[in-house]
């Protein structure tokens, strides 16, 4: 019997002050900038709000502002890859992972080469600037590409902590950042792993797994459900692909169904991610919750996440509805 | 510099024996694209014996010339031109395309081989030959990089990214070569798609922008000697060619962009070559 694997430690809910993912983004790369000269940072006219700024003025002969040009950035990322550089490329979601996606996948995934997409303001959580950019599919866009690690960190902590590793694994990876000010969830001595999914809270009767901004809310869920007896285990999947095949497997057997949660389009990204696992390994049933074939609206983040069901009280309506359905 | 009479006739002779091998490359695969590299064999064979330093002693190192085939279809010429230079077996060069080769139908980055990179899908080439160019400088190699590309090509708008990006970091170390043979899949390049005098786009973007004829060795080779004069900002030689050049039922067709002869056909080119 394989052994149940441990929580995560989390701050105390009364401990989680906000902050936004692409904040902890810049204060990483700085970090990182100090620690390892190879690194290069190139950014497309963004790199004020994608928070790349604070490496450009530390580091500004390995800095690259590529204007408003994002394929460009890209092949330039690749070509200083081929140089034995360590490249991080970023800007808004939409302009990185949906502009320039076949260059991605030509000149960064074909030849496996050392660039990290760090992609900001994913999702509907940028709020009023509307569907022009409220990227919700780059997730997909990005798993479906051999050799690209896709990371969608919850908290700042963990963000932190993703970009650090993304370093340390030489070849494509994509990191979906968020502008809005999230709670931090993870105490310092949280350990992030590529490719390892993380128990936040402990539960048989239903899983909920969820990644980035969704995360917080799943947790506020398995807190309305246990107010109805039910005790739902919380998983926070940073990592799209590879997916925890593992974890999944074993929690499908545990809960005997999976609702999964995400600030995205349900198909391509971490609901399929997940079904794909449950299907191949214990099949249970299972629901996402996510953009359902629909583009955003403006709003603030926390009305956009609450209208398409993204809050806890929603996700919990729609665990029970998924138990019903447990054989 | 001007080079000596026997220089240019080695590389005419390269030049030949490229040609000689796409054909008989193409015709084995029973597919593929001739008129692209005929066209390109004799700028091709100046660049790769006169400047591009690349040898199978120091494919590997770090400080070595790069080479960016924008126009990966016509890797054919490449690969034979790799193997003049001793980094592909010649016998390697009949399995161009068949499956199982190294010999891709466009070229994918192989090291080893001495390809520094994977190409195929137009405009993406000069982007990632600026990147080099911007690493290369960071740490403080004199490496030259090299990229080709085609009026064709420049149809697409990544290669006006690169151009703007490239001259604003003054990538003086930096030339492009473009294959101007006025010919594109679907028939000729000006009623296509009319990208017009690109020596006049190259020079407007901030280059320094020349125009040659791209089968005048020793025309080339001055291009490329003043290219490198230029430090401060990176070179664009427009060569001007002749689409399936050598071959008279080839030369100047669109039809010969991306079939491959059949063995009469190659009997009859090979005939005019010899």
């Amino acid at each position: 019997m394989t052994p149940t694997p441990a929580t995560a430690p989390l701050l105390a809910p009364g401990d989680r002050r906000k902050m936004a993912t692409r904040e902890a983004y810049g204060e990483a790369l700085l970090a990182l900038g100090r620690q390892n000269e190879n690194v290069v940072v190139l950014d497309a006219d963004l790199s004020g709000s994608t928070k790349t700024k604070a490496f450009s003025k530390a580091f500004p002969e390995r800095f690259f502002n590529m204007g408003v040009a994002e394929a460009n950035m890209v092949g330039n990322a690749a070509g200083l890859a081929c140089m034995g550089y360590t490249v991080f490329a970023s800007s808004f979601a939409m302009f990185a992972a949906g502009k320039p996606w076949e260059q991605i996948r030509q000149s960064i995934c074909v030849p496996e080469l050392d660039v990290k997409i760090c992609a900001t303001h994913a999702g509907l959580t940028v709020g009023e600037d509307g569907k022009s950019h409220q990227m919700l599919e780059d997730v997909s866009l990005m798993r479906v590409l051999p050799h690209m690690r896709v990371i969608v960190p919850a908290d700042g902590v963990e963000a932190a902590q993703a970009i650090m590793a993304v370093a340390d694994a030489p070849g494509p990876c994509y990191v979906r950042l968020s502008r809005a000010s999230t709670p931090l969830l993870f105490s310092d001595d949280y350990r992030f792993q590529i490719g390892k999914g993380a128990i936040l809270r402990e539960g048989s009767d239903v899983c909920l797994a969820a990644c980035g901004v969704a995360v917080a809310a799943a947790l506020e869920a398995a807190d309305v459900l246990a107010a109805s007896g039910i005790e739902a285990r919380v998983i926070n999947f940073a990592t799209i692909d590879p997916i925890d095949v593992q974890l999944v497997a074993e929690s499908a057997a545990r809960c005997g169904a999976i609702l999964t949660v995400e600030e995205h389009q349900i198909r391509g990204a971490l609901g399929d991610a997940v079904a794909q696992a449950v299907v191949r390994n214990h099949p249970v049933p299972m629901d996402m919750i996510g953009m359902d074939d629909a583009f955003g609206q403006s709003g603030t983040a926390d009305e956009l996440l609450v209208h398409y069901g993204i809050d806890g009280a929603s996700i919990a309506q729609r665990a029970q509805t998924l138990l019903r359905r447990k054989a | 510099m001007s080079l000596t009479q026997s220089r240019i006739e080695e590389i005419q002779a390269a030049a030949h024996q490229v040609r000689v091998d796409v054909l008989r490359m193409v015709h084995a695969a029973t597919c593929g694209h001739p008129g692209g590299p005929l066209g390109m064999a004799d700028f091709m064979a100046t660049l790769f014996l006169e400047h591009f330093n690349l040898t199978p002693a120091n494919r590997l190192a770090p400080d070595r010339d790069r080479f960016v085939l924008g126009n990966g279809h016509t890797c054919a010429g490449y690969y034979a031109l790799l193997a003049q230079k001793g980094l592909i077996p010649r016998e390697e060069l009949l399995s161009f395309r068949k499956f199982g080769s190294r010999l891709q139908g466009h070229p994918h980055r192989n090291l080893d081989m001495g390809i520094d990179f994977s190409t195929g899908s137009l405009g993406n080439s000069l982007s990632v030959a600026a990147g080099m160019a911007l690493g290369a400088r960071m740490r403080g190699y004199d490496s030259r990089i090299y990229s080709v590309s085609s009026d064709g090509e420049s149809q697409e708008g990544q290669i006006w990214e690169a151009a703007t990006s490239a001259a604003h970091y003054r990538l003086g170390n930096l030339t492009v070569i473009v294959d101007f043979n006025n010919i594109q899949i679907d028939g000729h390049m000006r009623d296509v798609m009319n990208v017009r005098d690109l020596r006049d786009k190259y020079d407007a973007f901030g280059w320094h922008a020349t125009d040659v004829d791209g089968h005048d060795v020793q025309a080339v080779n001055d291009a490329l000697e003043a290219a490198h004069g230029v430090l401060d900002r990176p070179s664009a030689i427009i060569a001007h060619t002749t689409i399936g050049k050598g071959v008279s039922f080839m030369e100047d067709q669109a039809s010969w962009h991306g079939v491959a002869p059949n063995d009469e056909q190659l009997a009859a080119a090979l005939a005019e070559l010899a």
